[in-house]
């Protein structure tokens, strides 16, 4: 399956009509998640009131920021194992588009953890925390890239350290849980916990797909644009060479 | 294969973090400055000193661990070391393992068995546990050092490698940094908190070599 | 005491590289046998120590297969010597790694080095870094030596040594690839052109 996806060529006819249908399936759960949320559903005081509504965008992004960071690392691991370029591609796509959203996530998390907790930054929670080092991660892993100086030596360096961190991610967590517990004022906010009112799922839901639709579209234009950033590159060089 | 180039690797590193920059004394200085700097930022009344100083100690140890650590592949890289070593038929993750074990060696134990020092000028009681504590810096600082030892590979060839570090070994020092600190409270759950830290370091042991032979044999290619 | 060696020492063929987007060179096949050397030529940027580190294995190149009979030495621009190294330490850390028992002092005479050879490296000039590194040669025998531009930074003396050193060892039955830019000094049976 990997082989079939690791040619260049067929993935630019896929992506062609691919990524525009992602971006039309985005626009419409996105548009209805966020109608239904902002406007429809009633608001809970328990969860701050009217700011509640900012889970329509923050839980997304939370889905996002995790889910992103392991794509990446698990095109990561395709490429460094079968060098099929367009995983590479594909991790280094991820990058700053996982770290957006992984940005997107925090500032909504502070956001709505303003009033519901009087601060704008909850250190013993232990989700914001985990989302933190993932924001450094991705961080890391861009800065790193960017200073090699092939495109080859950034891909298999970015491999590594995305595998790294890949295998990290538990033991994070784990740490991060821990560190949480101990320090844990009793909260009323649990986003996504079992508290969750079933008027709020659908929209939530949709607003969650939806993202992902957004997230794969963007990360379809962003492959596309490397691809022929690279077949310039060679085109380029191939000219050079001629004189 | 025999292990003789996994040894002279360890010999030639140590003598290397011996030599550069007057032996294990530039690293203690950075972490008693650091650490000293503290109590002039936050005050000086001595509960708080007490509350924040085993914390502040693993602030430290980190910290001196990235500036330590910046230069142990590079130089190897710019000297040639890197492509003799790779050549010896010893597996590259040995070899890596061994200079980075040859570095905590010479610059991270020294902090750990000064800690206690420090420790009673962060207004701590006078105890076993400072030496107790001193064992867990030790622990934890090995597995700061071969994170950072895999963030140090992997910015071998970077000019201003040493930033590029701190960036990768952020996320990766959190497990250690955490369990090593909790497990000099008196919180529940800080009887534990040693055996997670030990694990922590067991697993940067079983792991960080081989990430460190990858980005080794890139800085090579 | 190497001769009688059936297959070549080194063999190469179809070697390419890519560095960024820039084709270094493609199709490149050599071969060492006892007793042969082979040349390296090419202006500066061609890619002569790329396709020595490919040698070496030190670099993974894009296309291509080599064999290699047999252990080789590496010497090249970057001598491998540390600031606080001394040619007597260098040359017996070495020794023990590679498990030779060669006799340090020896090497050190040999290669005219017994005036600076407890002066660390940080102290010694160009050339005498360059002995050192050049000693490690004599450390244990291997058939191939690869050798990056090995008159770099040597005055006639050091530059007659080496060459004596590769005389002895083609005449021993040992194969050698170098990179030369200017005068090889010797008669190549080979050259290989990037």
């Amino acid at each position: 399956m990997f082989s079939w996806f690791a040619n260049p060529l067929r993935f630019m006819r896929l992506s062609n009509w691919l990524a525009p249908v992602c971006y039309v399936l985005a626009a419409l759960l996105i548009g209805w998640g966020l109608w239904q949320g902002l406007w429809i559903v009633p608001k809970d005081e328990y969860q701050g009131g009217d700011i509640m509504r900012v889970m329509f965008v923050h839980v997304p992004a939370a889905w996002l920021a995790m889910a992103s960071y392991m794509a990446m690392a698990a095109m990561s691991f395709v490429w460094f194992i079968w060098r099929h370029e367009v995983a590479d591609i594909a991790a280094k796509s991820i990058a700053p588009l996982g770290a957006v959203w992984t940005a997107i996530c925090l500032a909504t998390g502070s956001i709505w953890g303003k009033p519901t907790w009087g601060t704008w930054w909850q250190w013993d929670d232990a989700r914001m925390m985990s989302v933190l080092f993932m924001f450094f991660l991705f961080l890391g892993y861009m800065a790193l890239r960017a200073s090699m100086d092939t495109r080859q030596k950034a891909a298999r360096a970015g491999a590594i350290l995305a595998m790294v961190g890949a295998i990290n991610v538990p033991l994070i967590k784990f740490s991060v849980e821990m560190f949480t517990s101990l320090h844990q004022n009793a909260s009323v906010m649990t986003a996504d916990g079992p508290k969750m009112a079933a008027v709020y799922l659908w929209p939530l839901l949709a607003s969650a797909l939806g993202h992902t639709f957004l997230f794969a579209g963007l990360v379809q234009t962003l492959m596309r644009a490397e691809i022929w950033d690279r077949r310039t590159a060679k085109a380029n060089a191939k000219l050079m060479a001629e004189g | 294969m025999s292990p003789a180039p996994i040894f002279s690797a360890f010999r030639q590193a140590l003598g290397e973090a011996w030599a550069g920059g007057a032996g294990a004394l530039l690293p203690l200085g950075f972490f008693a400055g650091a650490a000293v700097l503290v109590p002039l930022g936050i005050g000086t009344d001595p509960a708080t000193l007490r509350a924040v100083g085993p914390g502040i100690l693993w602030v430290a140890l980190a910290l001196s661990s990235l500036v330590t650590l910046e230069r142990i592949f590079q130089a190897d890289t710019e000297d040639g070391a890197l492509d003799l070593w790779l050549q010896t038929g010893a597996p590259a993750s040995a070899i890596a393992g061994a200079k980075t074990f040859a570095h905590w060696l010479a610059a991270g134990l020294p902090l750990a068995l000064i800690s206690p020092l420090l420790a009673l000028m962060f207004q701590a009681e006078a105890s076993a546990d400072l030496l107790r504590n001193a064992a867990l810096y030790g622990l934890g600082g090995l597995a700061f050092y071969f994170w950072g030892g895999v963030g140090a590979a992997l910015s071998a060839t970077v000019r201003r490698g040493g930033l590029l570090i701190s960036l990768i070994a952020l996320p990766l020092y959190v497990p250690t940094a955490i369990f090593g600190a909790l497990a000099m409270t008196d919180a529940p759950g800080s009887d534990s908190a040693p055996l997670f830290l030990a694990a922590s370091t067991l697993f940067a042991l079983a792991v960080a070599p081989f990430a460190m032979a990858a980005a080794l044999r890139l800085a090579a290619d | 005491m190497l001769t009688g060696v059936a297959s070549p020492l080194l063999s190469a063929s179809g070697l390419g590289m890519i560095r960024g987007e820039r084709v270094l060179f493609t199709g490149i096949g050599l071969s060492v046998e006892a007793g042969q050397s082979v040349v390296l030529r090419g202006s500066n940027g061609a890619g002569k120590t790329t396709l020595l580190r490919i040698l070496a294995g030190l670099t993974r190149p894009e296309a291509g297969e080599i064999t290699r009979n047999g252990a080789h030495h590496w010497f090249a621009h970057r001598e491998g010597l540390k600031p606080h190294e001394t040619p007597r330490t260098h040359l017996a850390l070495w020794a023990k790694a590679w498990g030779s028992s060669v006799n340090v002092d020896d090497v050190l005479a040999r290669m005219s080095l017994k005036r600076p050879a407890d002066v660390p490296a940080r102290y010694l000039s160009a050339g005498q870094r360059r002995r050192t590194a050049l000693g490690r040669l004599l450390l244990e025998d291997r058939p191939i030596w690869l050798l990056d531009e090995p008159y770099t930074a040597l005055d006639s003396e050091g530059r007659a040594l080496v060459l004596e050193l590769i005389d002895h060892h083609l005449s021993n039955g040992g194969g050698i690839i170098a990179a030369i830019h200017g005068e090889s000094g010797f008669v190549p049976a080979n050259e290989v052109v990037l």
